[in-house]
């Protein structure tokens, strides 16, 4: 009877350890799988990087290190055009510009709409995105007689964010949607207004406070766009950090503030993808 | 960061000191809500058809109904959410039909769980009384007492997504109560709740209500919850007031078949009236209403109505069937009798029903309760 069980119990338990060794051999060849494409696309990410974090280290003989091109970022002149530190301002600026121009402009909007007035919510989505349709070489085109029409009264290269906030537009407004609609904004509303809250109150104590992590990516993704902007500002003829890293390109050999330059403006992107991150991780496990 | 992130276990506690307004202002006495020939529609559907409803002062008023019967939207106008096409709505003799939500001095908790995710608990409850200006020590100390009220002053610190759903709602009624209302409006707060918290939270919510005295309207689709919570019911259906009458009346006297049909189960029965009786398989049953034309008409009987007893001598008549179904219900359960022609639901003690299996041969007996009929242009049906 026992020799029965034995048996029965072994034929039993058989399937079951095959069925066990092979899920583990599908489990290695998967992770192999995950860290082989990790790597591929590791290295096709990093390597160019890396080769322009090399090259901005170049010193003046072929294959001798210097910190001379991270050094001239803050000083270099280049020939006929304006000095390096004032386009990287300028990129700077125009990035905190128009991000809080977009973020003024749609936050608000965008809550109005989805409280108020949800049958415009398809046309200013529509608005929003029309953008993405729109090659920045049409754009430039579109703009420049009212850039040059303007240009009368001497305006600075600050005055592209007005294009920027266009550009940036459909970037910000998916991120800002994602946001309110991870909430039910309606009932909150209608909560705090059954509290007393006025709608000002309600869009700035209640509704936007939880949507901070979908603004700060809309800054985040705002900010990406500005400082990696280049078509625009080519063709309406304003020196912003990218323009003027072309110029440098074309009127002088000095390849390491370029690529110095432009590392820079690379990690500083990064950094600020971490602070946002940062940030928006902190209120997350707060909230 | 507040403490662990561990979603609590729904357990309402039992109120323990009710201590509203010994602190910080005398609880108000109820207010009168009077709704008078109220309508809405949306394009063309009409959601309220002339509602008139009068709720007095310190009464918890249930309306009832099926889904798109306007129950909702009536509560809605009430708070200010949306506009009223026509008619006038009063509290405490104050016009307020055209004030806007803010300014109407109403606590509101809703179906979907409606704390701000970004405040603590403490500062949810807080948050009306901050908008009202109130120091931050006496606005502390009357969420405290709040909280205490429902039961809750130690997950003060916790941010709603680490409480549970039946402390959400309890936290939103302290929020509620908290800026002390002239009336209280609950928009189906228990339907997200599993069945055992729903009960507990119902039983604390008719409890808080009557110590605080306060007016409020609470709307359900849940006929034993209003049944149960309720000093009167209104009963609606196509954005109209059926009735609106105690929970017994309105169970055991319903004015019209909709409500009849709607609260409880009705066993529909042909039968004939005749005078102010209506004969049903040889039984005569008083009507409800006397003024019923004669003719072929639809008896409403009630399950529990009904009384079966064994027929082991295989008698036949119209009042005699076969069991086909018995549901357990706990105390009581609900045997299904074939009639041959239709069937018919009798509610029995758990005891006496289990003596009839299914198979059984039974005699039914219909107590003379009075009865709503229904036009008879169909024929009868199942029970409803």
């Amino acid at each position: 009877m026992a020799a029965v069980t034995s048996l029965g119990e072994t034929s039993l338990a058989a399937p079951a350890v095959v069925s066990r060794g092979m899920q583990a051999r599908r489990r290695r060849r998967l992770n192999l799988f995950r860290y082989l494409t990790f790597l591929i696309f590791g290295l096709f990410f990093l390597l160019p990087l890396l080769a322009m974090v090399r090259f901005s280290l170049e010193g003046s003989k072929l294959g001798t290190w210097s910190l001379s091109g991270w050094r001239q970022i803050v000083s270099y002149q280049g020939v006929g055009i304006p000095p390096l530190a004032s386009a990287v301002e300028i990129t700077l600026e125009l990035a905190v510009i128009t991000s809080v121009v977009v973020l003024a402009l749609l936050v608000p909007t965008m809550i109005w709409v989805r409280l108020r007035v949800q049958w415009l919510a398809r046309t200013l989505e529509f608005v929003c995105l029309l953008p993405l349709t729109i090659p920045a070489i049409v754009l430039a085109v579109g703009l420049f007689p009212v850039y040059n029409r303007i240009e009368h009264y001497s305006i600075s290269a600050l005055m592209l964010f007005w294009a920027y906030v266009i550009l940036a537009l459909p970037y910000a407004y998916r991120a800002l949607a994602a946001g309110l609609n991870a909430m039910d904004v309606t009932t909150l509303s209608e909560a705090a207004r059954g509290l007393g809250a006025s709608w000002f109150t309600v869009i700035v104590r209640v509704i936007a406070p939880n949507m901070w992590q979908a603004i700060l990516n809309a800054l985040l993704l705002t900010s990406a766009l500005v400082l990696g902007e280049f078509t625009l500002a080519y063709f309406l003829s304003f020196y912003n950090l990218q323009f003027e890293l072309y110029s440098i390109s074309r009127n002088t050999a000095n390849a390491t503030v370029i690529f110095s330059t432009s590392a820079a403006s690379l990690m500083f992107a990064f950094v600020l993808l971490l602070i946002l991150s940062y940030v928006g991780r902190r209120r997350r496990g707060r909230g | 960061m507040s403490a662990g992130g561990a979603v609590a276990v729904d357990e309402v506690v039992p109120v323990t000191s009710p201590t509203i307004g010994t602190q910080f202002a005398p609880a108000r006495a109820g207010v009168e809500v009077r709704l008078a020939g109220l309508r809405r529609h949306y394009g063309q559907v009409v959601a309220l058809d002339g509602i008139d409803l009068t709720v007095q002062p310190g009464e918890l008023v249930a309306l009832l109904g099926p889904s798109g019967c306007g129950k909702t939207t009536t509560l809605r106008l009430l708070a200010g959410l949306e506009d009223a096409d026509a008619g006038q709505i009063t509290v405490g003799g104050e016009d307020i039909t055209h004030l806007p939500a803010s300014k109407r001095d109403m606590g509101m908790v809703f179906q979907a769980y409606s704390l701000f995710p970004h405040m603590t608990v403490q500062q949810n409850v807080a948050f009306g009384l901050r908008l009202r200006r109130i120091s931050k020590d006496k606005r502390n100390e009357r969420a405290i007492e709040m909280l205490d009220l429902v039961g809750l002053t130690t997950q003060a610190d916790r941010y709603p997504h680490q409480i549970s759903g039946g402390q959400q709602q309890r936290v939103a009624l302290a929020r509620a109560l908290a800026i002390e209302p002239q009336v209280l409006l609950l928009d189906e707060p228990l339907s997200a709740l599993d069945a055992k918290v729903r009960a507990q939270l119902r039983d604390q919510i008719r409890r808080i209500q009557l110590e605080v005295g306060i007016t409020t309207l609470f709307v359900t689709h849940d006929q034993e919850e209003a049944l149960a919570i309720a000093d009167r019911v209104g009963v609606m259906q196509n954005g109209r007031l059926e009735q609106l009458a105690p929970p017994t009346d309105v169970y055991s006297r319903p004015a019209t078949s909709f409500v009849a049909e709607f609260v409880g189960l009705t066993n529909r029965l042909a039968g004939t009236v005749s005078g102010a009786t209506v004969t049903v398989r040889g039984v005569e049953l008083p009507l409800v209403d006397s003024t019923t034309s004669p003719g072929p008409a639809i008896a409403l009987v009630r399950p529990e109505a009904v009384t079966l007893a064994s027929d082991s001598a295989g008698d036949s008549g119209p009042l005699v069937g076969t069991v086909i179904a018995t549901t357990f219900l706990g105390a009581t359960s609900r045997v299904t009798v074939d009639l041959g022609d239709t069937t018919i639901l009798a509610q029995l003690s758990t005891s006496d029903a289990s003596a009839l299996p299914a198979g059984s041969q039974v005699a039914l007996t219909i107590r003379p309760d009075p009865v709503l009929v229904a036009a008879a242009e169909t024929s009868a049906e199942p029970p409803a």
